[in-house]
């Protein structure tokens, strides 16, 4: 049975509906009709309509916005009474104009623009870390406004709970270095000398990178959603208007509790991952305890030890800063969290690795 | 007039908290019902139970006619497809834009084409006034646009029972007027039914046909009927004070 039909009869579009008109989708070619046709009156017959939904009230929407825009009278008859308030209720308010649309914009634009904001990110960015820095070392010698709870669940979030992850990966790339430099050293008969390879190699730079990924991923991600979500909440809002310097109310306690952790978890590292090329040695190489032992005794030097415990440090400021960065200047919904916690780790990694290639080239230039 | 909803003996609370004992009610078709009492007694989380987000500690109840209790998911899905919540925020996705917040129980849900949709989308809009705001996302609107942007959500699949939890809280007189008005002409035209959750003296009065009142300290229903009648025959002191402001002595 149909339930909508329609002709033109003396420049009038007549249109019965009748029956149930429910869940049908917009009639297309009536629409494509209509506005090729000539015509000056609508009329709507509905004395036989028995049931309506929204898709009713659609068609009629459509059409009386249609006879506006284009100055042709609409009349009915028994429309039901719920669909003419409701028409009434939906052409009551006047449609704002749009103006969230995004302007088109030419390629040069987009580049200034994007040029720009790279350009203002940075300098905000460098804000953020310099007084971040003031902060902490104005820390020692001035009683900071931060809590102490605070700190503590910090510093365990970034100590105690990191150490089996942090244990076994090292434990893996001290492995790992030490069968790579194994089939290498064989061949010239001196494998022994992975002993020194995986020492010096875990002590000077590997042991701090490790634990400065796994960092980023672990803490800076956990930092930069926290404060997000603080973000999102008004929290961080409510703070400012309270007058408490977020710097140092939530900021601080995270970065001291990574700063601290840092160096202590490198230090751990390097440990695990010199057991790794032990395990591979002495195990799979055959060479004997006690030579591995000396071995890596003779290779540990203070200096490359320092090296390695200084990355750390600086991988620590920089977890804190890009995390707690992103988390602070996070959107308000949902999504911008996930968003400042991709950015937080991705950051944190590149960032890692610059200032491991600046300190690289400084302590090659003074010698260290 | 039938029963949309109808619980019986029913009990709600969080394992060993009980909120709500044995509690019995029915909603009518084309009802106005407002759930009132004061702040935690447990108002949001018996609309939890209604809307099946979690069962009662005891007790059925029964939604469009089925035992909500004892149904299997497939229709439960049914009957929450016939059913629309407004949430205190509007919880709209704040990934989304309004158009497509609502377009997306009409795609989940419905065979309509796309420019069907679309033009749904365009008319609850424009029921709740905000026609033009098609591409605005929630973070650029006001408190009061989201709630009625919500509440064009909550309408997309013209349900026939819609829940509110506290609609006009965070609003100002005119939009809480304003959203009030809105949902007496939706529960008119469209003949939807409307369990309100408020404790906004003026709404209840306005809207509220019907009535029931959560003592927090019998845990039960001591009041209910129409909101008006109740303020002139309050069945006992407490109902008396909470229409009353606190006035009533
Ligand atoms: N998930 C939950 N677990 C345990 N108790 C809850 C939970 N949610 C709410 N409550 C408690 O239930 C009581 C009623 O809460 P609610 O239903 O939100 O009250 P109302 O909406 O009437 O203000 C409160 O005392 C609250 O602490
Ligand atoms: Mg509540």
């Amino acid at each position: 049975m149909k339930v909508m039909e329609y002709q033109i009869q003396d420049s009038v579009l007549r249109i019965a509906f009748e029956g149930d008109y429910i869940k049908k989708n917009l009639p297309e070619d009536f629409f494509n009709l209509i506005k090729s046709a000539e015509f000056q009156k609508i009329y709507v017959d509905a004395t036989h309509l028995k049931s309506w939904d929204s898709s009713l009230l659609i068609v009629l929407f459509e059409l009386s916005r249609f006879c506006s825009r284009s100055h042709i009278l609409f009349e009915s008859k028994d429309l039901p009474k719920g669909v003419e308030k409701l028409l009434k209720l939906a052409t009551a308010v006047e449609p704002v104009q749009n103006v969230s649309q995004n302007l088109h914009e030419g390629f040069l634009d987009h580049l200034g623009g994007w040029g720009i904001n790279i350009y203002r990110s940075f300098l905000r960015g460098f804000h953020f870390a310099l007084k971040n820095l003031k902060v902490y070392f104005s820390s020692f010698f001035q009683k900071p406004l931060m809590r102490h709870v605070d700190f503590l669940f910090a510093l365990q979030e970034c100590g105690p709970s990191a150490l089996p992850i942090v244990s076994l990966i090292s434990f893996m790339v001290g492995l790992i270095l030490a069968f790579v430099g194994a089939i290498q050293l064989q061949t010239f008969g001196a494998q022994i000398y992975v002993a020194s390879l995986v020492t010096i190699g875990m002590t000077r730079i590997m042991g701090a990178i490790m634990v400065g990924i796994i960092m980023a991923g672990r803490t800076g991600a956990s930092f930069a959603a926290s404060l997000g979500t603080m973000q999102v909440n008004e929290e961080i809002d409510a703070l400012k208007t309270m007058g408490v310097d977020i710097n140092e109310f939530l900021v601080l306690p995270k970065m001291t509790a990574i700063v601290i952790a840092m160096p202590l978890l490198t230090m751990w590292a390097d440990f695990a991952g010199i057991l790794g090329g032990a395990f591979v040695g002495i195990l799979a190489l055959d060479i004997p305890t006690s030579e591995f032992l000396r071995f890596t005794i003779n290779a540990w030097s203070l200096k490359h030890f320092t090296v390695g415990l200084f990355h750390g440090l600086t991988f620590g400021f920089i977890i804190a800063l890009c995390g707690c960065y992103f988390g602070v200047h996070c959107g308000k919904d949902a999504d911008s969290v996930g968003h400042s916690t991709t950015q937080a780790v991705v950051y944190s990694i590149v960032w890692m690795i610059v200032a491991t290639g600046v300190i690289t080239f400084v302590l090659q230039r003074i010698g260290i | 007039m039938t029963n949309v909803i109808e619980a019986k003996g029913m009990s709600v609370g969080y394992g060993p908290k009980v909120l709500l004992k044995n509690a019995d009610f029915e909603v009518k078709k084309g009802d106005v019902f407002i759930i009132m009492g004061g702040s935690g007694c447990g108002k949001s989380s018996l609309l939890k139970v209604l809307t099946g987000l979690m069962p009662p500690l005891d007790g059925r109840f029964s939604v469009l006619e089925r035992d909500f209790v004892t149904s299997d998911d497939e229709e439960k899905l049914n009957l929450r497809k016939k059913t629309g919540i407004l949430y205190q925020s509007g919880a709209l996705f704040s990934s989304m834009t309004l158009a497509e917040n609502v377009a997306l129980p009409l795609s989940q849900y419905t065979d309509y084409d796309l420019s069907t949709i679309d033009e749904l989308v365009h008319l609850k809009l424009a029921l709740v006034g905000l026609l033009g705001y098609e591409d605005y996302y929630p973070s650029e609107i006001s408190g009061g646009m989201k709630k009625r942007a919500g509440l064009a959500r909550a309408l997309a699949l013209d349900p026939q029972i819609v829940y509110f939890d506290e609609p006009s809280a965070g609003l100002d007189p005119v939009s809480s007027a304003r959203l009030d008005e809105l949902m007496l002409e939706i529960n008119q035209n469209l003949n939807t039914t409307l369990v309100v959750v408020t404790h906004e003296l003026q709404s209840i009065f306005n809207i509220g046909n019907n009535s029931i009142y959560l003592d927090a300290q019998t845990k039960t229903i001591t009041g209910r009927g129409n909101p008006k009648e109740l303020l002139k025959n309050p069945p006992n002191e407490r109902i008396a004070a909470f229409l009353t402001r606190g006035k009533a002595k």
